[in-house]
């Protein structure tokens, strides 16, 4: 436990070092936000039908350009190696870095996500299932990415390959998320859909840190 | 069973007994298409209301069914390599994945040039459409990832992993997909109910997906005997099978 929450202060520092590499990816965000009012039309009733797969698809999208340092340089400056022979069990250490990760590419995301809502004219009821949507859905694709990552670490161009590998296996998480946004836009209840995605993640955070752990392994030999 | 199984765990005694069993399945698999292909395409009555753009069934359903099961094979495949560490099995894996590759796609491209005189439209974001649609992605992951490393004992474990990952999201996909739209009809055949097609109709369909069953198993072990003989180039079992000096 002591070493978990160890591997999350180390990141949280290193993160907050270098701050650029938290803030890319938000920008990136806004960029790619901005760019579907100018390509689809600024009608206020368009964008509102479209705003909360537009939403979805960017943080999917951003989540995929920051995953790529949940471990890369720890894989370059050999700190991986380190952790792998530290002796703590190397799933909670890679959930630890996956936490941490998390915390610093969603939770700005969710922090800005009233901005992205007033740019796009979501309504009230309509942010809030949205909001919802994206805090249990993110952690599921922290948790998916860190697989793909885990195997893709070790080659010299795994970039587009981890792209391949991981938005397929996001896709469940877009429906559910997309479908109880699209509810709530219809007054309906979503509780159900949530549900399920709470499902998912608790299934996703049962099988995923061993996945990552033992990809990690394979990746180090 | 241990006792009786671990002989194959040395790589030219698994060579061997995938090189006997391929005659096996390849006979199995010319016998059963060629029936089975014949008699669904000339003979089978055609359908009351689909005439004869039906018969695409004999080719689509069999892919469809062997593409979800060459998935699982290989995710089989790919927990036997990393929880016992069988290296043949990692090499299985990648021989399946480009032929599932193959079947999705046949199963693709015939539901589209069935669906264009049926629906009226070549492709819809149907639920079992867009399953197997990202059944393909997944093939093609696994097929990414094995080719991306220069070590093969790397990308064959890394490979396993992410085949081990895709088929515990296979289900989730699916219903999630199922839920999201639905258009295509239900499944002709199931286990637990009479089936909904004519036995005259059944019969040809049924050889036709037991002969690309054998087809899977006959290419699979032909591409593992092949993948076999690569990785393990350098060893003398092999210079000896090429020198034509051993017995195969």
């Amino acid at each position: 436990m002591r070493a978990v929450l160890n591997v999350i202060k180390r990141e949280l520092l290193i993160a907050m070092r270098r701050k650029s590499d938290i803030l890319n990816p938000l920008w990136f965000l806004l960029i790619v936000i901005t760019l579907f009012p100018l390509a689809l039309g600024p009608e206020p009733e368009l964008l509102a039908r479209v705003a909360p797969g537009v939403l979805w698809v960017a943080a999917l999208l951003s989540s995929l350009l920051s995953l790529e340092r949940l471990f890369r340089d720890d894989y370059l400056d050999g700190s991986l190696e380190q952790l792998l022979l530290s002796g703590h069990p190397l799933a909670a250490l890679s959930l630890a870095k996956i936490v941490a990760h998390w915390l610093l590419t969603a939770l700005p995301l969710l922090l800005l996500s009233p901005l992205f809502a007033v740019l796009l004219g979501l309504s009230m009821p309509i942010f809030k299932a949205t909001f919802l949507t994206l805090l249990i859905g993110t952690p599921v694709l922290s948790l998916i990415g860190g697989v793909g990552v885990a195997l893709t670490v070790g080659l010299r161009r795994g970039g587009v390959l981890l792209s391949l590998l991981v938005l397929p296996l996001f896709i469940p998480v877009l429906i559910f998320a997309t479908s109880a946004i699209e509810a709530a836009s219809f007054g309906l209840p979503y509780a159900g859909h949530l549900a399920i995605m709470g499902a998912i993640a608790m299934l996703t955070l049962c099988f995923a840190p061993f996945a990552t752990a033992s990809a990690l392994r394979v990746s180090m030999s | 069973m241990w006792k009786w199984l671990h002989p194959y765990a040395k790589p030219e005694a698994s060579f061997r007994l995938a090189g006997a069993f391929v005659p096996w399945f390849t006979a199995l698999a010319v016998l059963c298409l060629s029936v089975g292909t014949v008699w669904g395409l000339l003979f089978a009555p055609s359908d009351y209301q689909q005439g004869d753009s039906f018969r695409i069934i004999y080719v689509h359903v069999p892919a469809a069914i062997l593409s979800m099961g060459a998935y699982l094979t290989m995710a089989i495949a790919g927990f036997i390599a990393l929880v016992w560490q069988i290296k043949q099995s990692e090499i299985f894996v990648a021989a399946v994945a480009p032929i599932g590759a193959g079947f999705t796609f046949i199963a693709l491209l015939t539901g589209a040039a069935w669906g264009k005189p049926m629906w009226g439209t070549w492709w819809v974001w149907d639920a079992r459409l867009t399953s197997e649609l990202i059944l393909l992605f997944l093939y093609l992951g696994v097929i990414a990832l094995y080719n991306a490393f220069d070590d093969k004992a790397l990308a064959g474990r890394s490979a396993s992993i992410l085949s081990l990952v895709g088929v515990i999201n296979l289900p989730i996909i699916h219903y999630s997909v199922e839920w999201w739209n639905t258009l295509h009809q239900g499944a002709s055949i199931t286990k637990f109910a009479k089936p909904s097609i004519d036995s005259a109709m059944l019969w040809p369909l049924l050889l036709n997906i037991v002969g690309f069953g054998a087809f899977l198993g006959a290419l699979s072990l032909v591409r593992f005997r092949t993948e076999l003989l690569k990785r393990e180039q350098r060893r003398p079992w092999v210079r000896q099978l090429l020198l034509g000096t051993g017995e195969a």
